[in-house]
């Protein structure tokens, strides 16, 4: 269920990114203007969020795989588990930290 | 009812629940064994793509801050990143549209319902498509000179 909500999160932010990316194609005033949305922190905790939800989706999706191709792991389906959410919390540790810094600058905090 | 919207159980209520959830069952053949497989080609794929982009555009070297009209410019005026970020956005729409479907298989019952919603989401995701596309080949910063 975590890789559905992660999944329609992540589609859900494309559709939207797609059309603000294109908004380069009318040049630096429309683009840069759109830009400084992003440079807001609470845009920015959001942002959080769909990098935790993208790494989230992918390191689950391979878990999937790894069930899916090689059914006999499925065996050791709660340490697989455990590895990849440990996997998980270790690549948003160092994420969280320099995205983190980033919000608390735009916040006015640091 | 047609291929692939045969009745399925809910989800996760036989695939091991909210942690232990194991994706679909691998479909006997046809569109929906092609669809799970386009699933797990594509996601590879994109492990490198969209997890590469995440972290280069949001998390490395001052994140989404730096990201400007001058930095697009600089950055698609290289082959590599244009193909990058059309191959993104093509796989991504894909795989994320047909990540949809299967969601709306469990969800929308009613057929007529699940027909809409469906065809909501793929008007949507081919005109994001040709959006993405145009700009993506026709962008040239040199329109607007000094702006770089």
């Amino acid at each position: 269920l975590a890789h559905r909500i992660t999944g329609i999160a992540v589609i859900l932010f494309l559709f939207a990114h797609v059309v603000d990316t294109a908004v380069v194609g009318w040049g630096p005033e429309a683009y840069n203007r759109v830009t400084t949305v992003y440079h807001n922190w609470v845009v920015k905790l959001l942002e959080l969020g769909l990098v935790a939800a993208v790494l989230y989706h992918a390191i689950n999706g391979v878990k999937i795989m790894v069930f899916d191709f090689w059914p006999s792991t499925t065996r050791h389906m709660k340490p697989i588990s455990a590895a990849s959410t440990l996997l998980f919390l270790a690549g948003m540790a160092p994420i969280t930290w320099l995205m983190g810094k980033a919000i608390l600058e735009s916040a006015g905090v640091l | 009812m047609a291929v692939g919207t045969r009745e399925r159980p809910p989800a996760g209520a036989s695939r091991g629940g909210f942690l232990g959830y194991r994706g679909r069952e691998r479909p006997a053949g046809g569109f929906e064994l092609w669809s799970w497989l386009f699933m797990r080609v594509s996601g590879v794929v994109l492990l490198v793509l969209a997890v590469g982009h995440v972290l280069i555009m949001h998390v490395l070297d001052e994140g989404v801050d730096r990201v400007d009209f001058g930095f697009v410019a600089t950055r698609w005026a290289s082959p590599f990143w244009r193909t990058w970020d059309w191959a993104l956005l093509v796989l991504a729409l894909v795989h994320g549209i047909n990540g949809l479907r299967v969601v709306v298989q469990d969800y929308v019952r009613w057929p007529g319902a699940r027909f809409a919603v469906n065809m909501g989401f793929y008007v949507i995701g081919f005109l994001l498509f040709v959006l993405g596309t145009v700009v993506v080949f026709t962008f040239d910063p040199s329109k607007w000179p000094g702006a770089v």
